[in-house]
């Protein structure tokens, strides 16, 4: 259960990113978050595991206040949220057998991390992971030789290998074509529906949202302008979220 | 329409006199620059300078590099001095083999006559003597190198007769040498030749050296890692205390382990015992002490037992390696006893060992220093999460004072140490109480419960003394080092090495500020610490421009160790300079052509192994 209360952020430069967001993503729920580009979508799923510092107002996680952990209690907590990115964020000189391995870093000893070692079961959970997204075959490849499909779904092994409570995906079909799409929209709709895993999802296209959300939280300029199911949105709402000029294209 | 037209004319007319007044001002800056510099044709023209230049440009056009055994043959052609009467009628000579031939055959002292030469091997010269007739010991020499023959092996040269008359026939002896055998080194030769290997060598060492310390530095160099590091006061006060407290005690504790190990110091049965053992002792207490993967949270016990064998397992890692030191230090000297031509590597052994037992206490005062500052900084951070503002308050006050009067305190130390000031007003209560008050200040000043930007201020102060240390040049510093470990190649590692370090730390940290951030939020994102991001995230990143920057720093060691020798810092420098010094300009051709062969077969090798690898 994630609860954000009055979540605002201020940016250096005066930005006012996010303005008094509040909702909660009940355990199990797949959670689309959706708005023009700029509307804060990326700094609020960022707020949530503190790779932002929010401003204002309190994330709680199971109880535990995300905003007031130190740095050890973060660690435990962030290990327990996955995340997936627009851009993959892939560290491309590596195998994809260590960026699915990195997922663990959380649980590991810094002291052998040190020596580049994780321990045994890592490794067979990591192989299990790629062989579930389907591409246990490039196991030893480098990451940056593989197509974007393909390192979305290493993206994805690596959340998983966090045995998250929670995902966190900042559009996460953003740079695919359509096809690729659904198939990234497919493994996190399983991982959610078989899993039981919260899956807080920013999205671009409607139909995605459509599609795959239980549910659907609208920014705009970094306020909540909605919060109900994909199928309330008409095309009123529509223009709020999107503006007064915004035509529906999908 | 007109008006802006005239403006445009207007301002057009100064602009082309702004341009004049440029060119002028350009024109005297460069007629002064001719004034400072000195430049005077003049001297180009002076036939003396020509001569020289000439002199010297032939004898660098030809490196003193190898030479040949030579063979000298004598021939000799009679002349009378004094025509005698019968007109000095002399047999001719044998042509079958080389012969000499002097004409006319006879003549006045003081006259001119051609001495020719036949039939020799072309391209050899030798000097060319008078031997008088009666007294054939007395020779009057003539010139060096006065015969040369052309490419027919022949030669044609005017000599004076000496005042020698005498009735009987003369004789001019012509002394041809020529190389015979196949070409050799010339000494200078095989010195460029050790000297350039030296060269190479002291290059490597200060690279290999200057990369290890740099890739650390240019982490805390990078701002991006720093600029995210924040830490409430009372952190930052606990572990500024915690260095020079923990420092002193590792140093205190690791020299006592050192001590321990004294007694079989001598017995290398026992060093190998020990050597063998400390690793499996230690990866078992590592393994137990540092479990690799944990789930829940240890109980206090568990916890408290944890620290005290990870603390016996570090002691007794210390003891290994002063046992190690030990080990390499008494194979070494055996080596160099017994290896013969091998001696090198029991030398080396000797110096690992030797090496390994003074920084071992360094490492540990270090590794404690680092532990216990670690300690209490976590224990600020936990106090200031947990108390109440007012007792941080109070705390602040009195660690961030504590802090600042130790800071300030040793900066004292420094000061006296280098300056030898003696005056405890200045170099001791004066700092104290200076920084006493700064700390002071800060804990008044700051909110109990904010964090300040520790990651920067490293920032700056490292990028300072990099900026600081890169801007003098490693020549000076070689003239420090030949002060501190004597004339030699050593001192020009040292130099090199140091400029080395704070060079690639800047350039490197450049390269970690140029990184995606992408990866590095990823990994931040899975719960990974500092650490483990920069190992995770940072460092596959930054492996091609590491690479490539360190070949191109050891090619521009390469180049800088050819001169570190000007200053006694070892290398081909000292024999180049000192053959420039001594006119010796054949040898100091050698030792250019030299520098320039590795230089030049430097900078290949690198792009090579750059376009392989990067």
């Amino acid at each position: 259960m994630l609860q954000v209360k009055n979540l605002t952020k201020i940016y250096d430069g005066g930005v006012k990113a996010l303005n008094n967001v509040t909702f909660d993503a009940p355990k199990g729920q797949f959670l689309a978050v959706i708005g023009l580009s700029g509307s804060g979508k990326s700094t609020l799923l960022r707020c949530i595991n503190r790779l932002i510092d929010p401003t204002e107002g309190q994330i709680l996680w199971n109880g535990e206040d995300v905003t007031a952990a130190n740095p050890e209690e973060m660690r435990r907590i962030r290990r327990k949220i996955g995340m997936v990115f627009q851009h993959f964020n892939l560290v491309h000189r590596s195998k994809v057998l260590t960026n699915v391995l990195a997922g663990r870093l959380g649980y590991v000893n810094p002291a052998w991390s040190l020596l580049n070692r994780f321990p045994k079961e890592d490794m067979t959970k990591a192989l299990q992971q790629l062989e579930r997204v389907g591409i246990a075959d490039k196991a030893n490849q480098r990451a940056d030789e593989l197509s974007g499909g393909q390192q979305q779904r290493v993206g994805i092994a690596r959340a998983l290998m966090q045995d998250p409570e929670i995902i966190l995906a900042d559009e996460p079909v953003a740079s695919l074509d359509p096809v690729l799409a659904h198939s990234i929209m497919k493994h996190l709709e399983e991982i959610n529906k078989k899993d039981g895993v919260t899956v807080l999802c920013s999205l671009h296209f409607l139909d995605l949202v459509h599609r795959y959300a239980d549910r659907v939280i609208a920014l705009n300029e970094g306020k909540l302008v909605f919060e109900g199911l994909p199928s309330e949105i008409d095309d009123k709402k529509f223009k709020d979220i999107y503006g007064r000029d915004a035509e529906r294209v999908g | 329409m007109n008006e802006p037209n005239k403006n445009d004319k207007k301002s057009s007319l100064w602009k082309s006199l702004g341009t004049g007044l440029a060119v002028l001002a350009g024109l005297i800056v460069y007629a002064y620059g001719f004034q400072i510099t000195k430049i005077d044709l003049e001297q180009l023209r002076s036939e003396r300078r020509q001569e020289s230049l000439v002199r010297v440009t032939r004898a660098l056009a030809q490196p003193d590099i190898f030479e040949y055994e030579q063979v000298s043959e004598a021939f000799t052609a009679p002349v009378y001095v004094t025509c005698p009467a019968d007109g000095g009628i002399v047999e001719a000579p044998d042509t079958s083999g080389p012969y000499v031939t002097v004409t006319p055959s006879c003549a006045e002292p003081g006259e001119i006559v051609t001495v020719e030469g036949f039939k020799f091997v072309p391209n050899s010269s030798g000097p060319v003597r008078f031997v008088p007739g009666s007294d054939p010991t007395n020779v009057v020499e003539l010139g060096n190198d006065t015969a040369t023959t052309d490419a027919d092996g022949s030669f044609s040269v005017g000599i004076k007769l000496p005042k020698r008359p005498s009735d009987e026939a003369q004789f001019i002896r012509v002394t041809m040498r020529r190389n015979v055998g196949t070409p050799m080194f010339t000494q200078t030769a095989r010195e460029t030749w050790n000297k350039i290997i030296e060269t190479v060598f002291l290059a490597l060492l200060a690279t290999t050296l200057g990369t290890i310390l740099a890739i650390p530095l240019s982490f805390i160099a990078a701002r991006n890692l720093m600029k995210s590091v924040r830490s409430p006061l009372t952190s930052i006060a606990l572990s500024l205390l915690g260095w020079p407290l923990g420092i002193a005690i590792g140093y205190l504790l690791v020299s006592w382990v050192g001590k321990l190990s004294v007694p079989f110091a001598e017995n290398i049965p026992v060093n190998v015992l020990f050597v063998a053992l400390t690793p499996i002792l230690a990866s078992l207490g590592l393994r137990w002490s540092l479990p690799e993967e944990e789930t829940s949270k240890p109980s206090k016990t568990t916890q408290t037992l944890r620290l005290i064998v990870l603390f016996v397992t570090v002691l007794i890692a210390f003891y290994g390696l002063f046992q190690l030191a030990n080990l390499a230090i008494n194979v070494g000297l055996l080596g160099i006893a017994g290896f013969g031509s091998l001696a090198f590597l029991g030398n080396f052994l000797f110096q690992l060992g030797d090496i390994i037992a003074i920084t071992t206490p360094v490492l540990g005062g270090l590794a404690t220093g680092s532990a216990l500052s670690s300690f209490l900084g976590r224990t600020g951070q936990r106090a200031s999460e947990k108390l109440a503002p007012g007792a941080i308050r109070l705390l602040n006050i009195l660690f961030a004072t504590l802090a600042g009067a130790t800071l300030f305190g040793l900066f004292g130390r420094l000061v006296e140490w280098l300056y030898q000031i003696g005056q405890p007003t200045y170099v001791l209560w004066g700092p104290l109480i200076v920084g006493g008050l700064l700390g002071l200040a800060l804990a008044v000043t700051t909110k109990p419960k904010d964090t300040l930007s520790t990651g920067l201020v490293i920032y700056y102060v490292t990028r300072t003394v990099l900026n600081g240390l890169r801007s003098v040049e490693a020549l000076v510093m070689a003239i420090v080092f030949v002060i501190a470990v004597g004339i030699g190649p050593f001192a020009g590692v040292m130099a090199l090495g140091l400029h080395t370090i704070v060079s690639l730390a800047k350039l490197y940290s450049e390269q970690v500020e140029s990184i995606q951030p992408g990866p590095l939020e990823a990994i931040q994102a899975t719960g990974a610490n500092r650490l483990q991001t920069i190992i995770y995230a940072v460092i596959p990143q930054i492996v091609p421009p590491y690479i490539s920057y360190t070949m191109y720093r050891w090619d521009i060691n390469v180049r800088m160790s050819t001169i570190i020798g000007f200053v006694g810092g070892g290398g081909i420098g000292f024999l180049l300079q000192q053959n420039i010094n001594l006119l010796n300009y054949r040898a100091a051709s050698a030792q250019m052509l030299a520098i320039a062969i590795v230089v030049a077969s430097m900078d290949y090798i690198s792009s090579v192994l750059r376009e392989k690898y990067v």
